[in-house]
C-alpha cells in the first residue's frame, strides 16, 4: 500500500491509497484522476499516461526501458521529470510519491 | 444474419486456409470480410497469403500480435522506400516521403512539429468554430425526404474541418476531399484508372499547396497548420517532395477516417436500435460512444510494415523484406482482448482500448481531434433530433472498394421530423 498524490494542471491535489502490484496508471484511472487516459491499457504503447514526477522522487523509481524512452520522447511537453505511469508498479517504497498530471493527453 | 453474410460465412469456412486472401477489396465492398478474419484468428492467426492483387503478404489478425508488431518499429519498418504503410506497394502517392512512412529519427522530428497543433489544449480553441460549422451543416439538411448522409454530413463536415485546419481557401475546399480520395484510391475507382492519372492530380495538389506555403512563409506566423509548418525549424526546409508528402498525410489522415466514422456511427446505431435508444435516453454516453464508433468502424482496416530482419511471430518465421499487414479491423473484433467484441456497445468500460488509431510511435496524432469532431456532431444531432431512429437508414449502404480505407460512398437516410 502506498499513498500517492496527484496534482493536476490547475493545481488541484488528490491523494489516493494504491495497492501494491498495480501500476500507477491503473491506480489513477481507478480513482478518476484527471489528465490520465491510459488508452493502451498499460502496454507502453500510447503515452496517454504521461506524468511529471516530483524531482526528489526521480531516482527512487525503476529506470526507463528503451520503449518508454521513445514513447516519452514523442509525448507533448515531456522533460527529464517525465515518466509513463503504466510502467511503474506500486510498492511500499513509493509511499508519499507526488506526481503532476498534464492538461490533456493525446 | 443476412443471406450474403450466411453465404460468406459458408465460403469462409470451406475455402482452404492457404487460399484465403483477406486483402481482396471485393470482400470489403460487400462487407463479407469478417467471417474470414474470424477463421484466421481461430485457426491461423499469423497467416501467409502467397498470391494477391498486391503480391505475397503476412496477415496479423489477433489484438495481442498486432500490438507486438506495432510497438516493435526496430524490426517492423514503416519506411516508404521498403513499401510504406499500406498493402499497395506501387501506389505512387503513398511512396512520397511523409512521416507516417518514416522510421526514427526522421519520423520523430517531424511528428513533434505537427503534434502540438492537434493537441487537446489547442483543439479547445477550435471547438467553438467546429461547433458553429456543424450546426450550420445540420440546419441545412432536408427533413422527411431521402438524402445521402455520406455526402451531406460526413464529407461536408470533414472537408470544412480540413479547410479550417489548413486555413485553406473556403470556396475551393472540395479539392481537399478529392485529393484525399485520389491519394488512396484503388486503381479503377474514383475515376482514377492509372498511376499516371493519380499523379497528375497529386501534382495539382502540390502546386496549389506550394502557392499557399509561399504565402505563409512570407507572412507572420498564423494559427493554421500550414503556417506552423512554414515557420517551424524542423519543417521549414523540407524538400518539395517531403512537403507534398506531409500535406497529403494530413489531408488523408484527417479526412476519410473521420468521414467514415461519421457514416459508420449512424449505420451502427440503426443496426443496433437498443443502443440508439440508450443514447437518446442518456446523451452523456456520447463520449464513450464516439470511441466505440471508431472501434466498430475501424476506418483504416490495416497498416502495413516491412520486416527489416528475419523474425518470428506467433510461431511463424517471417523473412527479412516480407510484407506484414496488421489487420486492425480483425484485432478490434478479438474477444480475447475485448469483451463482447462482436457487439456494438456504447457504454463500454474501457472504450479507448481499441486498435483503430494504431499503437506505438506512429499512433494517430489526430486521435483527440477526430474524437472531438465526432462528439460535437452527435451532441448537435441529438439537440435537433432527440428520438431513437429519428435519423433512419432507408436503404443499402454502398461501401468503398478498398481493403485499406474502410468506408462508405453512400448511405441513404431520412430524418423523420
Ligand atoms: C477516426 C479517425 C482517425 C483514424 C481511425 C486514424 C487512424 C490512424 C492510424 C491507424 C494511424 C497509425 C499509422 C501507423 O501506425 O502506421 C494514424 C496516424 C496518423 N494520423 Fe490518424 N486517424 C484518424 C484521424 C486523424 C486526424 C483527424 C488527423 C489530422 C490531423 C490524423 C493525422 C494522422 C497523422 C499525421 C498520422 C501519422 C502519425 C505518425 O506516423 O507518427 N488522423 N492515424
Ligand atoms: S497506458 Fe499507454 S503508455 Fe501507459
Amino acid at each position: 500500500m502506498a499513498k500517492i498524490t496527484f496534482i493536476d494542471f490547475s493545481g488541484n491535489e488528490k491523494t489516493i491509497e494504491a495497492e501494491n502490484g498495480t501500476s500507477l496508471m491503473q491506480a489513477a484511472v481507478d480513482n478518476i484522476i484527471p489528465g490520465i487516459d491510459g488508452d493502451c491499457g498499460g502496454a507502453c504503447a500510447c503515452a496517454t499516461c504521461h506524468v511529471h514526477v516530483e524531482a526528489s522522487w526521480l531516482n527512487r523509481l525503476p529506470p526507463k526501458s528503451d520503449t518508454e524512452r521513445s514513447m516519452l520522447d514523442l509525448a507533448e511537453g515531456s522533460d527529464e521529470n517525465s515518466r509513463l505511469a503504466c510502467q511503474i508498479t506500486v510498492s511500499d517504497e513509493l509511499d508519499g510519491l507526488v506526481l503532476h498530471t498534464p492538461e490533456a493527453q493525446h | 444474419m443476412s443471406l450474403t453474410q450466411e453465404a460468406a460465412a459458408r465460403a469462409a469456412a470451406s475455402i482452404p486456409l492457404d487460399e484465403i486472401d483477406v486483402a481482396d477489396p471485393a470482400l470489403f465492398q460487400n462487407n463479407t470480410m469478417m467471417a474470414y478474419f474470424a477463421r484466421l484468428r481461430k485457426e491461423d492467426p499469423v497467416h501467409y497469403c502467397a498470391k494477391s492483387l498486391h503480391g505475397p503478404y503476412w496477415s496479423v489478425t489477433r489484438f495481442a500480435d498486432i500490438m507486438s508488431v506495432d510497438t516493435n518499429h526496430q524490426v517492423f519498418s514503416s519506411e516508404s522506400r521498403f513499401g510504406g504503410i499500406t498493402i499497395m506497394d506501387n501506389n505512387a502517392a503513398a511512396t512520397l516521403p511523409m512521416f507516417i512512412a518514416m522510421d526514427p529519427p526522421k519520423h520523430d522530428e517531424q511528428r513533434k512539429t505537427v503534434s502540438p497543433i492537434v493537441a487537446p489544449e489547442n483543439l479547445a480553441k477550435l471547438e467553438g468554430l467546429i461547433r458553429e460549422r456543424t450546426q450550420a451543416a445540420l440546419d441545412s439538411l432536408p427533413v422527411n425526404e431521402p438524402f445521402n448522409w455520406v455526402e451531406k454530413v460526413s464529407i461536408n463536415l470533414t472537408t470544412q474541418m480540413l479547410a479550417t485546419l489548413f486555413g485553406f481557401p473556403w470556396e475551393d475546399r472540395a479539392k481537399l476531399t478529392r485529393w484525399s480520395d485520389v491519394a488512396t484510391a484503388e486503381i479503377g475507382t474514383f475515376g482514377i484508372d492509372s498511376e499516371e492519372a493519380r499523379m497528375k492530380e497529386i501534382h495539382e495538389c502540390a502546386a496549389y499547396m506550394m502557392k499557399l506555403w509561399n504565402e505563409r512563409v512570407n507572412s507572420e506566423p498564423g494559427p493554421d497548420l500550414l503556417s506552423m509548418l512554414a515557420h517551424s525549424d524542423n519543417t521549414r526546409n523540407m524538400s518539395p517532395e517531403e512537403f507534398l508528402g506531409n500535406m497529403l498525410l494530413l489531408i488523408v489522415g484527417g479526412n476519410d477516417t473521420t468521414r467514415n466514422s461519421m457514416s459508420g456511427g449512424l449505420l451502427a446505431l440503426n443496426e443496433n436500435p437498443d443502443e440508439y435508444r440508450k443514447l437518446c435516453a442518456n446523451p452523456s454516453l456520447i463520449g464513450s460512444m464516439v470511441s466505440e464508433i471508431i472501434r466498430w468502424q475501424t476506418p483504416l482496416a490495416h497498416m502495413r510494415r516491412t520486416a527489416l530482419q528475419d523474425t518470428e511471430l506467433g510461431g511463424k518465421k517471417i523473412k527479412k523484406g516480407e510484407k506484414v499487414v496488421m489487420w486492425y479491423v480483425s484485432g478490434n473484433r478479438d474477444s480475447d482482448a475485448i469483451e463482447n467484441a462482436d457487439s456494438f456497445i456504447i457504454d463500454r468500460a474501457r472504450p479507448r482500448h481499441h486498435l483503430s488509431f494504431g499503437f506505438g510511435i506512429h499512433r494517430c496524432v489526430g486521435n483527440r481531434l477526430a474524437e472531438l469532431q465526432l462528439r460535437i456532431l452527435w451532441e448537435e444531432v441529438l439537440k435537433r433530433w432527440p428520438n431513437p431512429m429519428q435519423i433512419e437508414v432507408i436503404g443499402e449502404p454502398k461501401r468503398v472498394f478498398s481493403s485499406f480505407v474502410k468506408g462508405f460512398e453512400a448511405i441513404p437516410v431520412r430524418i423523420n421530423a
